[in-house]
């Protein structure tokens, strides 16, 4: 017990905000709405193989082309496949493609966005200006143009969004720790010899911490949404793979009539990418408030 | 002398994601025609948001949810939009704490002077313009052609604040409210803008005001009567010798020695203790967990604003008791 | 500091990055691919005409001896030759970007006139119903997949509906007007072609609102966050209690002021529009740089890839260029400060 309440004495603050957040998000209809898909989202790619109909690769030619009905509830394809079972399993490729890439670039970004901000100098110079040019690139042409040079893969659309994506991170990281660094606590820590691996990592991260998990959702929804159209150009994953990008991207040759076979896997990109944001959005605007208190 | 300004019971809120933080909670104030009234009191304690709730300048989340506001005998609060807009500005004008930023930074003085007085008078731009020169040359500019050209950001603090006083007095409303006007000044500035609302009153330019400020000696100087706020309550309102000589309120007296006297620099008394929070504002008498005379009535029951001698106001449950102190 | 300086330094700084992008774009298209004459040539080239091609482009040298003949041949203005159609590369975006420049101008028009009132009635009715209906919309501008919507909207409007007409610049059989601009929409005005004119601003409506439509919601989102902290200015108080009309306070006071953020972001919007266009005119079968860029990039064209992601970066940086100026304009805090 006694344990507990120093806990709770000593995270009072956290403790605060947290019970805030909720607050905030109980009380913002978009936050709940945005909270809401994400939760299908996820629900949906973790139960797929309970929730889709059929093999999302099963081929059934005597079937193709089927509008939406009861038994193929987004229609077929030109191959005779079940388009929902597809989205369904898209799901997967989009939440892991989403995760992985924004966990890379939140490593790398706040990795170097932390050093640059904490030691300063020649290291700073070299790491902010390589951030201005990346910045100055339109991002899809520079991401096109890597995983083209890479060669098409879901892994190459990963690297390639990965490097077009970390300056926003590293800038982020970068702004907060150079006004934390300076804070009495932190100066006091390294007056008494806290190692300065130790003291970006376990003093200043955990104060920055915020601004950039609403940076990274906010980045999800674009992530996914530059994965897709990667996909689209054909850059991405491969056929059959059920990628909801390639998959418009197939429908595109029957749009004339066959519209589900793009309609319904780019109606799951629009929700998810929406999703993310108007959560990322309303957590922008806690933040803002937290900090004008 | 009639009332000019009678609040009554005002209560302003402000519903924030903290929760309801109640800035106002029954303030009482009045105003005669032609008295200079000075409202005190500590950063927090509703001296703003009472002058903004007069003007109904409150923004969203902030919302006044009761009292009255009597001016002239018609209630503000009462008034439709449009009808307020037309007391702003004719009837009730306002000076700031800040005056540069009270400017907007875009636009030069001649637009935003002209613009003032021709929303309040019935003049073509010419006379506008012409009205301009004469006000600004009266708050004190010299050189006003040449202040007229200038964007806010080219004038100093003092020079801005004369600029606002002058478009505050351009349509001689009948109550000027003035919110810490010279607070953000440097303090040979605060003399002269303190020396020029005098001037004002006395040319008759200004005839009625609400002079709010943190600081009990500037009121003292230029106030007849004194109201002093705590925790969005006015707990005390005298005529400015009563509050100096006989202040009934335990928070009057503890502001009184925190003012630092010529001669007195070794120790200035400070008040122990620190603002409410008016989101969970304390039981009973808001000042009681900083009074030295604090009894147990004082932390269940909220002391009533009585008048206790001749328009002698004081909320505070040991007011008469003498022996108290 | 006076405007002629703040252009110059501008102009530098813009040089700079302009040489990091052309590093980075020389990496990406030198170092990455493996076998880059494999790539465009395919597997069963003749040993010879790689052979002859290396030499042509100085592949047998060192990188940087590339990079330095590359950049040598950028100043006289050789950008060198696109493999796939056997033109100087800078030709072929001569030829292609007035399309380009036509459609994301469109765009931009279509999400100026969308995304600044939306942002406006949003901010003025916060957290009424219409406000909450605007920030769903602004958002989903950011989240819609331009490709997806794009096929959509072709389906309804132009497959069943049949009221707009489908990809292309121009009705299938119609010649294009005299180029002068290479801009279809004022190159007919010129020819004194009203019906090709009418003609393409036809075509121009559904790619342009497409490409349009996620920066009407960023324009609609930047103006309402803009309103909103305006209003919270002192300067907005005090007009009222100046005694304005609630218009003039709005009008002079807060939507003068509110309006330079979004005016600040053109060029960035701009930007993206022209990038987004690699999307949209594949989509619509738009002839302009945007498709020319993805074939470039599926087949490795490397000296076309440069040219074309110089060519977009320069045209970013000088939009960046002249929003600045018109930002030192507006306010003039920035002219004398």
């Amino acid at each position: 017990m006694k344990i507990l309440d120093k806990w709770l004495m000593e995270h009072k603050y956290k403790i605060q905000d947290v019970k805030l957040m909720m607050n905030m998000i109980r009380e913002s209809f978009l936050a709940k709405l945005g909270l809401t898909i994400i939760t299908m989202f996820i629900l949906t790619a973790i139960f797929a193989p309970f929730i889709a109909t059929q093999d999302p690769l099963m081929q059934d030619l005597t079937n193709r082309f089927q509008p939406p009905s009861l038994e193929h509830p987004f229609g077929t394809d030109h191959l005779g496949r079940d388009i929902f079972s597809r989205v369904v399993y898209g799901s997967r490729i989009s939440l892991m493609m989403g995760i992985t890439v924004t966990l890379i670039l939140f490593t790398i970004g706040t990795t170097l966005g932390l050093i640059a901000g904490f030691f300063g100098g020649a290291v700073d110079e070299i790491i902010m200006r390589i951030t201005d040019i990346i910045m100055a690139f339109p991002s899809l042409i520079l991401a096109i143009a890597v995983a083209a040079a890479l060669g098409p893969s879901l892994l190459n659309t990963m690297i390639a969004i990965a490097i077009v994506g970390w300056p926003r991170y590293a800038r982020l990281a970068r702004a907060n720790c150079m006004q934390v660094k300076n804070e009495l606590y932190i100066e006091a820590a390294r007056a008494i010899g806290v190692s300065n691996l130790r003291l970006i990592f376990s003093h200043i991260f955990p104060m920055i911490i915020s601004p950039l998990i609403v940076q990274a959702t906010i980045n999800l929804g674009g992530v996914i949404l530059l994965a897709a159209g990667l996909g689209f150009l054909g850059l991405g994953a491969q056929p059959p793979t059920p990628e909801w990008g390639l998959m418009v991207s197939e429908g595109r040759r029957f749009i004339s009539r066959q519209w589900w076979i793009s309609g319904f896997p780019g109606l799951a990109i629009l929700l998810v990418a929406l999703g993310f944001n108007l959560l990322g959005d309303a957590l922008r605007d806690i933040l803002d408030v937290r900090m004008r208190r | 002398m009639e009332k000019l300004l009678d609040v009554r019971d005002l209560r302003t809120y402000f519903y924030t994601y903290r929760g309801v933080v109640k800035a106002l909670n029954g303030v009482y104030l009045t105003i005669k025609d032609g008295e200079v009234v000075g409202l005190v009191g500590e950063t927090g304690s509703g001296k703003s948001v009472t002058a903004r709730s007069i003007m109904r300048l409150i923004d969203p989340p902030g919302r006044i949810v009761g009292g009255n506001v009597f001016f002239e005998g018609r209630d503000l609060l009462k008034l439709s939009d449009g009808e307020m807009m037309k007391i702003r500005g004719r009837k009730i004008s306002m000076i700031f704490q800040e005056p540069v930023i009270a400017l907007n930074p875009v636009l030069t003085i001649r637009t935003q002077i002209i613009e003032t007085i021709m929303a309040n008078r019935d003049v073509s731009v010419n006379e506008a313009e012409e009205i301009a020169l004469e006000l600004l040359e009266a708050v004190g500019l010299p050189n006003p052609k040449m202040i007229m050209k200038r964007y806010p950001f080219e004038l100093s603090g003092g020079m801005a604040q004369r600029v606002f006083i002058a478009m505050a007095i351009s349509a001689n409303p009948r109550l000027l409210i003035a919110d810490e006007p010279t607070s953000s000044l440097d303090v040979t500035i605060q003399a002269q803008i303190l020396d020029l609302l005098n001037r004002l009153m006395e040319e008759g330019r200004i005839s009625s005001m609400l002079y709010i400020t943190h600081d009990l000696g500037v009121a003292a100087e230029l106030c007849h009567r004194i109201a002093v706020m705590y925790g969005g309550r006015v707990i005390e309102f005298a005529s400015t010798e009563e509050i100096f000589k006989e202040p009934l309120h335990p928070y009057t007296r503890s502001l009184l020695k925190a003012i630092p006297r010529l001669g007195y620099y070794d120790e200035l008394y400070t008040i122990p203790g620190r603002v409410p929070d008016l989101v969970n504002p304390p039981s009973g008498c808001m000042f009681h967990p900083r009074c030295p005379y604090m009894k147990d009535v004082c932390k269940k029951e909220i002391p009533e604003y009585v008048e206790i001698d001749n328009s002698h106001y004081v909320a505070c449950h040991f007011a008469g008791v003498k022996d108290v102190r | 500091m006076n405007i002629a300086a703040y252009i110059i330094r501008r102009i530098i700084f813009m040089l700079f990055v302009l040489l990091g992008v052309l590093i980075i774009t020389f990496i990406v298209s030198h170092v990455i691919p493996a076998d880059p004459i494999g790539a465009i040539l395919g597997p069963q080239a003749p040993p010879e005409l790689i052979e002859k091609i290396n030499r042509e482009w100085g592949f047998d040298k060192p990188l940087y001896v590339q990079f330095i003949l590359y950049v040598k041949n950028l100043m006289h203005g050789n950008l060198g030759k696109c493999i796939r159609t056997n033109n100087p590369v800078l030709k072929d975006i001569i030829i292609r970007y007035p399309a380009t420049i036509e459609l994301a101008t469109t765009a931009l028009i279509f999400s100026l006139i969308i995304g600044i009132p939306s942002g406006i009635i949003s901010a003025l009715k916060r957290n009424k119903l219409i406000d909450h209906f605007i920030r769903i919309f602004s958002i989903s501008g950011l989240s819609m997949p331009v490709f997806w919507l794009g096929l959509m909207l072709l389906y309804v409007f132009y497959f069943r509906l049949g009221i707009l007409p489908g990809p292309g610049r121009l009705d299938l059989g119609l010649t294009p007007p005299p180029r002068v601009t290479g801009l279809y929409t004022i190159d007919s005005l010129i020819a004194g072609r009203l019906d090709l004119f009418i003609n393409t601003l036809r075509h121009l409506i559904m790619p342009g609102f497409v490409l349009g439509f996620g920066a009407a919601g960023s324009i609609a989102r930047l103006t309402r966050a803009s309103m909103l902290e305006v209003m919270r200015q002192e300067y907005v108080k005090a007009a009222r209690a100046k005694g304005l009309i609630e218009r003039v306070v709005i009008m002079r006071h807060i939507l003068r002021n509110a309006l330079i953020t979004p005016v600040t972001v053109i060029g960035l919007i701009y930007g993206g529009l022209l990038e987004g266009s690699v999307l949209t005119e594949t989509i619509f079968a738009w002839p302009g740089l945007g498709r020319y860029a993805t074939g470039v990039f599926l087949f490795l064209d490397f000296q076309a890839v440069m040219g074309v992601t110089l060519f977009i970066a320069i045209i970013y940086s000088f939009a960046n260029l002249i929003v600045d100026i018109i930002y030192a304009y507006i306010d003039p805090r920035i002219r004398y400060g």
